[in-house]
């Protein structure tokens, strides 16, 4: 019985990171029509911008994401500027394509600079803390990813919904052209939308490097996991994101427990289930059409 | 004095024109009305003046400096706002939030939400319901309340009447009325031809996307019209 | 055409022009003689040339002309090639026939993932192929049966054959794959089959609505596009003789797919072909530079989606007008007599 308490905890605190990590991917999706292949890749960047900023200056990666989250969403502003832009609106397959083709160079220039050695970012004894339950340890840094992810989540819908850039976001979600004849640039939102994107891809990247160990390489499982939470949890819906990564999170953690390698495996398989099962994901309010 | 001068305008949709040759102005407080049939052109020359489509060839001048080929929300900023066709209310938005959203180009003038809400006392009681649960009428109040939020010189409005109750249609018009009182201009597309020319200064007859008649709402002869509108 | 006029006494009819496959033709027979004099080195090159040919028609067959996009590509490669391992050295069956029943395997595997992908479309329809290829990747690796970690390899049931017999046969079946997957997909886009296929890409509603099958046809050509995929990536690890996961389900097959592809014209049957003799060339030309080739080729690709959608074939045929193998109607005014 433990053990499955066990479990179901190990699960949600997971799910959580993938929660953090799907949201980024259904931000880009939700405001741009973008799906970001190179989601994972960008997860590996922040993760490795940990790695230069802690060898820099020495600080804690923690305290790093406060410089991590500004870069990334600086970076996500020029990256929807310079290229993304010229493939909104018009055929779906542009804007896959090219973020596809980003994340095989990313990866690839990762492996050129770093090498294909797996590294871990070191955030000290927070790491192994745990609070006691009864006999159920509850690890202290998975459960502050959980807390973060709520936090980032009401935060981001409060945004959304009870401030003035919200309202300009969700007007030109819903009709960029009417939009922008009420004078919005609404290359300049999608621009905002793909930094607000990055700068929490950042914050779950470098919370990511510090709890797993990563390579240039493992930027594509991400990709995936994110994907599967938010087809799980159902497009178009924010808090839907949030329950596929708890679904995903114990797919995994049970897989994991059955043998090691089966951890992702499990996941993919539920997600493949779902797919059969019930395809409009858990708390579906649009389509799956782009 | 002449607020917006067209020259020989032609533009379309990609390989297809659909204005050939239009010209117009429209001065300071005045308003024109631009009747036609289905597929004239009439909101393909608003959607060029709004920027949402760059004319061809021809020039489209505005408080003296030419606005062809602009974005549509640089033409915003500088006074020139639409009531499109449809209304296009934004779904996800509260009726207030719609309305808050004419206000983006920030520009300085007479209207605010107090004073849109005075116009259409209506609005207020249902200011946070989405504007997708109000009636064709109240909608299209709600258009018209977005447009005026950001304090425009230039008031363009595509087919207000379509779908509405007659007398809804009547204090619609009656409300432009007191706006064109105000000093704005005004370019309306109407299908209903004498609502058009009876609330408005001068009028411009389009089809197949060439102007066949213009005139004033005095000298406006309805046999005239009805042949310059049908073509036979 | 006026009342009473019907295509056959209109003066006009449809052709089916047929300098592409007698150019084909010319060029296979020429190829086909390259065992006679060719070295080993350059027949093992033609043969990965000639696989990615018919990876690059079949993913051009699922993107360009029917819609949908796949990055999943290197699950059919894999299941492909383990296809072919597999009854080659627990079948007894010789490697060489086991190309096709590779491609029949991973023809299976597409039909029955089928139902479930479809649910999903654009951009996630194209992850979700991804993941359909993770799950064989994971699944293979973890179990000793199909070799696991280590992989597999034809070593020992190809050592009684004589090593220029199966040099010569590899890059036969090769060449034969890649020529018979360009006259297959060329008949079927001509075909009433391939008008379906297009009106799929252009708007499935209005597709469905004039009475196409939309969801036989998106099955049909996912099926074929896997099979002929599969059967590339067996005739492309029966070269190299050994097949491992992490090669054979590696995500870059598909970037070196879609790039190929994307280079050298989407959409088109020619731009395939370009594009996978370009792809070759700068890999040979930048060998030495190691992943900077990858890096080269995809800002390459990006840099042709943005500002030459049409890829290399496009440029070409905006100036000049060949057409060796035009999927569209081509219609010529009959003689009158």
């Amino acid at each position: 019985m433990i053990e499955w308490i066990d479990t179901l905890i190990q699960g949600i605190l997971l799910g959580g990171f993938f929660a953090l990590s799907g949201l980024g991917l259904s931000l880009s999706f939700g405001i741009m029509r973008i799906v970001n292949i190179a989601h994972g890749d960008f997860l590996v960047v922040a993760a490795y911008l940990g790695v230069v900023i802690v060898g820099l200056v020495g600080i804690n990666p923690i305290i790093a994401i406060a410089i991590i989250a500004p870069v990334m969403y600086a970076a996500g502003y020029g990256l929807q500027r310079s290229l993304l832009n010229k493939a909104v609106g018009g055929s779906e397959l542009t804007p896959l394509l090219i973020t596809f083709g980003i994340s095989i160079i990313l990866h690839n220039v990762l492996q050129e600079v770093f090498s294909a050695d797996f590294k871990s970012l070191d955030a000290g004894s927070i790491e192994v803390a745990s609070i006691a339950i009864g006999n159920i340890h509850i690890g202290l840094f998975p459960l502050s990813i959980l807390v973060v992810a709520f936090v980032v989540y009401s935060g981001l819908y409060r945004i959304m919904h009870n401030t003035r850039f919200g309202r300009i976001v969700r007007a030109t979600v819903d009709d960029p052209e009417v939009s922008s004849l009420m004078g919005v640039d609404t290359k300049k939102i999608y621009s905002l939308g793909m930094a607000l994107s990055m700068a929490i891809i950042g914050i779950a990247g470098a919370l990511y490097g510090i709890k797993s160990s990563f390579s240039p390489m493992t930027g594509g499982d991400q990709l995936l996991f994110a994907f599967e939470t938010v087809i799980i949890g159902g497009m178009g819906s924010i808090w839907g994101t949030m329950l596929g990564g708890m679904a995903l999170g114990i797919s995994q953690i049970i897989g994991f427990k059955i043998h090691a390698g089966w951890g992702a495996f499990a996941g993919h398989l539920i997600f493949f289930a779902f797919l059969f099962v019930k395809p409009s994901g858990l708390l579906a309010k649009g389509d799956q059409h782009a | 004095m002449t607020l917006l001068k067209i020259n020989e305008l032609h533009a379309g949709y990609g390989p297809i024109t659909a204005l050939f040759g239009v010209s117009l102005s429209v001065d300071e407080g005045q308003t024109l009305a631009l009747i036609g049939a289905n597929g004239a052109g009439k909101t393909t020359l608003l959607r060029a003046i709004s920027g949402l489509i760059k004319p061809n060839v021809g020039l489209i001048d505005y408080e003296g400096r030419s606005i062809g080929g602009r974005d549509p929300h640089e033409i915003a900023a500088h006074g020139i706002s639409m009531v499109p066709e449809g209304r296009r209310l934004f779904p996800s938005l509260t009726v207030e939030e719609n309305i808050l959203m004419g206000a983006c180009s920030r520009r300085k003038g007479p209207w605010t939400l107090d004073k849109v809400y005075d116009l259409f006392p209506m609005l207020k009681d249902r200011r946070s319901l989405l504007s997708t649960m109000l009636s064709g009428g109240q909608q299209q109040m709600v258009a018209v309340g977005r447009a005026l939020m950001s304090n425009p010189r230039l008031l363009l409005c595509d087919e207000l009447s379509l779908g509405l109750a007659p007398i809804i249609v009547q204090d619609i018009y009656k409300t432009l009325q007191s706006v064109s009182a105000t000093g704005v201009s005004l370019i309306v597309v109407e299908q209903d031809i004498n609502q058009a020319i009876n609330s408005s200064d001068n009028f411009l007859c389009l089809r197949k996307g060439e102007m066949v008649l213009k005139g004033t709402k005095e000298k406006a002869d309805r046999a005239e019209i009805a042949h310059a509108y049908f073509g036979n | 055409m006026h009342e009473g006029e019907t295509l056959s006494n209109s003066g006009w009819k449809i052709e089916t022009p047929l300098i592409g496959p007698a150019f084909l033709a010319l060029l296979v027979i020429a190829l086909a003689a390259v065992p006679f004099f060719g070295g080993t080195g350059t027949m093992r090159l033609m043969v990965e040339i000639f696989a990615m040919i018919a990876m690059a028609q079949a993913w051009n067959l699922l993107a360009g002309y029917t819609g949908f996009v796949s990055v999943g590509q290197q699950a059919f490669i894999g299941i492909g090639a383990y296809g072919l391992f597999m009854v080659a050295l627990k079948g007894g069956i010789d490697p060489f026939s086991s190309v096709l029943l590779g491609g029949i395997c991973a023809g299976l595997i597409g039909a029955i993932s089928a139902p479930a992908l479809f649910h999903l479309r654009g951009p996630y329809f194209a992850i979700g192929t991804w993941v359909l290829a993770e799950l064989f990747r994971i699944f293979i690796t973890n179990n000793d049966y199909f070799g696991g970690a280590s992989g597999l390899t034809l070593a020992r049931v190809l050592k009684e054959i004589p090593r220029d017999i199966r040099n010569d046969t590899t890059y036969w079946i090769a060449l034969a794959l890649a020529a018979s997957t360009l006259v297959l997909v060329y008949v079927l886009l001509r075909s009433r089959f391939g008008l379906a296929i297009r009106t799929v890409r252009d708007n499935e509603y209005s597709a469905e609505s004039v009475g196409v099958n939309v969801r036989g046809v998106k099955f049909t050509v996912f099926v074929i596009a896997s099979f002929i995929t599969g059967c590339a990536g067996a005739v492309a690890y029966l070269n190299t003789m050994f097949v491992t996961t992490s090669a054979a389900f590696s995500i870059e097959w598909s970037a070196f797919i879609i790039f190929v592809v994307i280079i050298g014209g989407i959409g088109t049957i020619e731009g395939p072909v370009i594009g996978a003799l370009v792809y070759f060339f700068l890999r040979e030309w930048l060998a030495d530079f190691g992943t900077w080739y990858i890096i080269t080729l995809g800002s390459v690709a990006i840099a042709v989606i943005v500002w030459a959608p049409d890829g290399i074939w496009g440029l070409i045929a905006k100036r000049y007008p060949i057409r060796l193998f035009p999927a569209g109607a081509v219609m010529r005014k009959k003689p009158s007599n």
